[in-house]
Formats: structure tokens, C-alpha cells, sequence
């Protein structure tokens, strides 16, 4: 197939996915580039899993097209399903099985005849730190462990593509990190990985481009420099000893970042984004210039803090709306 | 980032090269056989059972319990004695039982299909009816394990089979072979359904008028018209007479071609109807 290699891993325009009146996909519009991490980013209903099931092969599209190495989902299925490998949102293991039967079976699967299939679990295992799990039930492991597992199997085989459908939701820090490093491994060896996220720091780690999806369609894609610059580099939040300070705060802080500042439910927190240009420094500047001239006026600051942008103020800044979960993708 | 990596992996530290190793981009071996891939499954099945050994309790406690109670029950009433009845009985309750559990194949996917690892098989380039073959296969182990248990407790009581050894296992083989094809009934129910207890829910409404309005515990003559007609056209009517016939050592043809027939026409439309409904999910 001569469009490999050179073009997209992944190619969609105008998908389109209903269930009941829920649109889940609504005129979704991808392209991933091959050899790289490619996030997904948006809040829980925006229609990540639907997507990554339809490029899975999982599930059909009502409209729209999707092609994964230029090769149709719908015509050409097991054109698709040689190349990829998926690690869903909920553990793609089988629970009373051990780690070992669990390899072995995908393994048998994929096409190893018996002691080959056995061998290259056995590797697996190792290579992912869990040879003393061996021949005990999946259902005894940890969710960091479970995790690495799941990936295991994703390999068992080198997929061209693979897709990871929120890979560290629900995992501990440490077991998050090693979740990353196991990725950046992956991609470094040729393999194209999909990442849907819900966390904007995980995207930013991982991706070298981001789709910010909300609705079932793409409301922003880009590098995630480029991203966080269209939202401002930060917010800066402020707690103040005396609530009857705060309209002052307001307006002092407004005028210095010139931008508008968000009161909290807390009577004496506020927030505000820094515009920043993209840069982190002139973000600190400005944060710094903010918090003297808030001093000037005789204003007590109890603590002070400048944040990276969160999801929410990325959705805010794209869609002026909050990115809460109105409902759920099916 | 090497040497700690012991004890349970919650050191664990992903390393380049131990990880490189292991990757291998584009060495994707031979796609599996149809026949390779529905074994697989089975041995999944046969896995399952392994490490959860208590279902093994719906195949030897249920159908001891069913020939126990239908032997004690009904022999005296109507054959004036249990070893009497019994000879007429234990082809027909082997039957009952082996057909009763066949709907535990639905509960099974029912429970499965909603799991990660569900979406996992769906995704690999695989012959698309492999997984069904594969809980369909395990359950046939199943099925000969409640065959044989009823068996032997039919052997204590004093069942003599008049076609031997070779009749019975003929019996048992028709049995299994007509079970393997109604069991595609509930893969369809299981993708079908909401719910395990919708699917247990189901497989009553449609087993309990399939086992006991049959030629199982009495000769369906003493029943009214309407029943009869009923029973005439149930094919575990016809299921319970070939297997009669075969471990009574005279062979029905009739009867046994029939089964075949019917079990071939169940795989054909409720096989189909399970895969429309296994892609589409």
C-alpha cells in the first residue's frame, strides 16, 4: 500500500455519530500525523471514546469518513484492525485470568503459534516489570500493574498505531509516570499512539499536537505551545485576609493584567488570566506586577499562586463554557 | 533506571532498552486460522473454568438434583416402578438438563461483552464468529460433563441401556452436537439483552415450554390435541426420541436426520443473527 509511510496515520473528516439524540460525533474533522503522539483532549461526553472506537473498527460511524493508514474503517476493516491496537478506558484484560494466560491468549490471537506466543508474553512481562505477577490473577493487580498489562497486550505485537483511550485515569501519580514513559518508549520506535486525555499537563507532556474536542467536533488543534498561547500562558489566584478588600483586588488586578478577573465562591479568592504572549517569563512578569501594585494599594494577600492554564480555562477561553459533563458518551 | 525493578512492580521503572527490545515494528506474524482462533477462545472457556471452578456445579449438582427428583417422582406414578420409568426417562432428562444449561452460554457473553477485554477481541484481525465458537466450545466440556454425571447416576439406579456402549455414546454425541447449535439461540439473547438476569429471565420463558411440553416425562398420547400438536413440532421432542432410540439400540434415522436438520437450520439463523449483532455493537 504505497500511501504508507508518508501519509497520515489517521484521517477523518465530517464523522458523525448519534446515539438517540445524543450527537456524539458531530462532523469530527482529524488528521494525525504518522510517528507521532496525537492528544485528544476534552472533558467527559465530548465524544473522545467514540472516536477512538470508530477508528478501532468498534463501532460504525452514521456519516462522515475515517481512514487509518488510508485504509477505510468501514470497507476495509481488517486492513485497519492488522495495524492498530487498543488500550480502552476500562482495563482490555481479563480479570480472573493470570498475567501470562492473558498475553498468551492475545498472543495466539495475533498469530504466535503455541511456544512462541509463550516466549514472547514471557518478554513482555519482563520488559513491563511484571515476571513476579506471572501466574497471578489480574484481578489481584494493581491498577498501575493492570494498566501495564493492558499495554502489553497493545504490543504483543508492534502496532503501527495504537490507540490509548485515557491510559492514567484513575491511576496514582507514580504508576501515571511510568504510564508516560512507557508511551514516550513506544512512539520512540515508530509507533504512532493516540492519546485521549482529560488532563491538559498530560497532553502537554506527551503530545506533539493537541485536538481539543468538545461536542463531537474540534474546536481547536495545534502544537500545545500554540494552544496554551491562544488560552494565555496561566492563571493567577489570589486569596486575600479580608473579604471587603475584594472589589478593590478586582479592579487593581483587572487594570494590571488587563484582563477580565473571576470572583470565586471563596469571598476571598479571585482569579485572572494572564495573557503572557506564550511566553512563561512575561507570564511571571506580569504575575509579579500584578501582586506589587495589589501591595501599593494597600491591599493584604494571604497567598498567591501563577497555575498553567487547567482544562477548564481552556474551555473557557475556546468556548465560554466551563468544560463540565453534560452527558456521556454511550 | 535498572536494577530496582524487583518485588511486586510497583518500582518499576519503564527502561529504553528493556522496552526497545521487546519492540518490533512491523514483524506482525500470520493471521490466525478460523479453527486456530475458536479453539483459542475455547481454551479461554476451558481457563475460566480453571480459575473459577464453582460453575462446574450447574453441570454435576443441577443434574443430579433433575434425575434424582423426576426418577422418585413420577416412577411410581407412571411406569408402577422407578427402574421401570427410568429406562424410558434418562435419555429425556439427560435431555432436560444438557438443554437447560446451554443458556448459561448467553449469561457468559452477556457478562462479557461489556468488559474492556470484549473490545480488545473485537479489534484484532480475527474471524469475526471465533469468539461465540470459542464459549460455545467450552460449554460442549460442559455439556459433556452433566452428560456423563447423569449417566453414572443413571447406571447406579439401574439404567440398562439397550444399545451399550457405543449406543450411548452416540446419544451423548447427537446431544452435544444439537446443543452446540441451540446454544447460538443464546449468544444472539446475550448480545441481545440488557442485562444476565433479562437473559436468565428469557431462557425460562423459552426453555420451560420447550423441556417439559415435550415427549420427555410422559408419551405425549395422554395429552389433549392442541398439546400434542405442540409437542410434535418441538424439536426437543425429536432431539429426546433420536436419543432414545440411539442408547435403546434402534436407531431411529428419522428421528436423528431430523435433529441434524434442525440443529444445522438453528446455526444458520441464530448464528447469522448472533453476528449481525456482535459487529453492530
Amino acid at each position: 500500500m504505497g500511501e504508507l509511510g508518508t501519509g497520515p496515520a489517521i484521517e477523518t473528516s465530517g464523522l458523525i455519530k448519534i446515539f438517540g439524540k445524543n450527537r456524539a460525533l458531530d462532523g469530527l474533522d482529524l488528521t494525525v500525523p504518522a510517528g507521532t503522539v496525537y492528544g485528544v483532549l476534552g472533558p467527559n461526553g465530548a465524544g473522545k471514546t467514540t472516536a477512538v472506537r470508530i477508528l478501532a473498527t468498534l463501532l460504525r460511524p452514521d456519516g462522515g469518513e475515517a481512514r487509518v493508514f488510508g485504509h477505510d474503517v468501514l470497507r476495509n476493516p481488517d486492513a485497519v484492525r492488522g495495524r492498530v491496537s487498543l488500550t480502552g478506558q476500562f482495563a482490555s484484560v481479563d480479570e480472573d485470568m493470570t498475567g501470562m494466560e492473558n498475553l498468551v491468549l492475545i498472543a495466539r490471537l495475533l498469530g504466535y503459534r503455541k511456544p512462541g506466543a509463550r516466549d514472547r508474553a514471557g518478554q513482555l512481562l519482563e520488559a513491563f516489570g511484571l515476571t513476579d505477577a506471572t501466574d497471578r490473577q489480574v484481578k489481584n493487580y494493581s491498577g498501575g500493574m493492570r494498566r501495564r498489562l493492558d499495554i502489553a497486550a497493545s504490543i504483543l505485537s508492534t502496532p503501527e498505531l495504537l490507540f490509548l483511550d485515557e491510559p492514567t485515569t484513575g491511576l496514582d501519580p507514580r504508576s501515571r509516570n511510568q504510564v508516560w514513559d512507557i508511551i514516550r518508549i513506544v512512539v520512540a520506535h515508530g509507533t504512532t499512539v493516540l492519546l485521549t486525555t482529560q488532563y491538559l499537563d498530560e497532553a502537554d507532556r506527551l503530545a506533539g499536537r493537541i485536538a481539543v474536542i468538545d461536542h463531537g467536533k474540534v474546536i481547536a488543534e495545534g502544537t500545545p505551545g500554540q494552544l496554551k498561547a491562544s488560552v494565555g500562558a496561566g492563571s493567577v489566584h489570589v486569596r486575600l485576609r479580608d473579604a471587603s478588600q475584594r472589589p478593590e483586588a478586582e479592579r487593581v488586578l483587572s487594570k494590571a493584567l488587563d484582563a477580565p478577573v473571576q470572583l470565586e465562591a471563596d469571598p476571598v479568592a479571585l482569579t485572572a488570566r494572564v495573557a503572557g504572549e506564550g511566553i512563561e517569563h512575561a507570564a511571571a512578569e506580569q504575575a509579579a506586577r500584578a501582586l506589587s501594585e495589589l501591595a501599593a494599594a494597600g491591599i493584604t494577600v494571604d497567598d498567591f499562586s501563577l497555575g498553567q492554564p487547567s482544562l477548564d480555562e481552556v474551555f473557557l477561553a475556546l468556548t465560554d463554557h466551563p468544560a463540565t459533563s453534560e452527558e456521556t458518551a454511550a | 533506571m535498572s536494577a530496582t525493578t524487583t518485588e511486586t512492580g510497583t518500582t518499576y521503572v519503564p527502561a529504553a532498552e528493556t522496552l526497545g527490545a521487546v519492540l518490533a515494528p512491523g514483524a506482525r506474524p500470520q493471521r490466525p486460522s478460523a479453527l486456530s482462533a475458536s479453539i483459542t477462545f475455547g481454551w479461554r472457556a476451558m481457563l475460566k473454568i480453571k480459575h473459577v471452578p464453582e460453575q462446574l456445579f450447574d453441570v454435576t449438582a443441577f443434574p443430579i438434583i433433575m434425575t434424582l427428583m423426576f426418577t422418585y417422582l413420577f416412577g411410581g406414578a407412571l411406569a408402577g416402578s422407578t427402574t421401570e420409568y427410568l429406562q424410558y426417562l434418562l435419555p429425556g432428562i439427560m435431555v432436560t438438563s444438557i438443554v437447560m444449561i446451554t443458556m448459561y452460554t448467553g449469561v457468559a457473553v452477556n457478562t462479557d461483552i461489556e468488559k474492556g477485554v470484549f473490545d480488545r477481541f473485537r479489534s484484532l484481525r480475527i474471524w469475526r464468529p471465533a469468539p461465540m465458537v470459542g464459549y460455545i466450545l467450552g460449554d460442549m466440556f460442559r455439556y459433556t460433563v452433566a452428560s456423563l454425571v447423569i449417566l453414572v447416576v443413571g447406571l447406579i439406579l439401574g439404567f440398562r441401556p439397550g444399545g451399550g456402549v457405543v449406543g450411548v455414546l452416540a446419544g451423548v454425541g447427537l446431544l452435544i452436537a444439537f446443543s452446540f447449535a441451540f446454544s447460538w439461540v443464546w449468544t444472539m439473547f446475550g448480545l441481545l439483552l440488557r442485562s444476565e438476569k433479562s437473559v436468565m429471565g428469557v431462557s425460562m420463558l423459552v426453555l420451560f415450554p420447550l423441556t417439559f411440553l415435550s415427549n420427555v416425562f410422559v408419551q405425549p398420547e395422554t395429552m389433549p390435541g392442541w398439546l400434542q400438536a405442540f409437542v410434535e413440532v418441538n424439536p426437543i421432542t425429536h432431539l429426546v426420541s433420536a436419543v432414545r432410540s440411539l442408547m435403546g439400540g434402534a436407531t431411529d434415522t428419522g428421528e436423528v436426520t431430523l435433529v441434524l436438520i434442525s440443529g444445522a437450520v438453528l446455526v444458520v439463523v441464530f448464528g447469522t443473527l448472533t453476528m449481525r449483532l456482535y459487529n453492530r455493537k
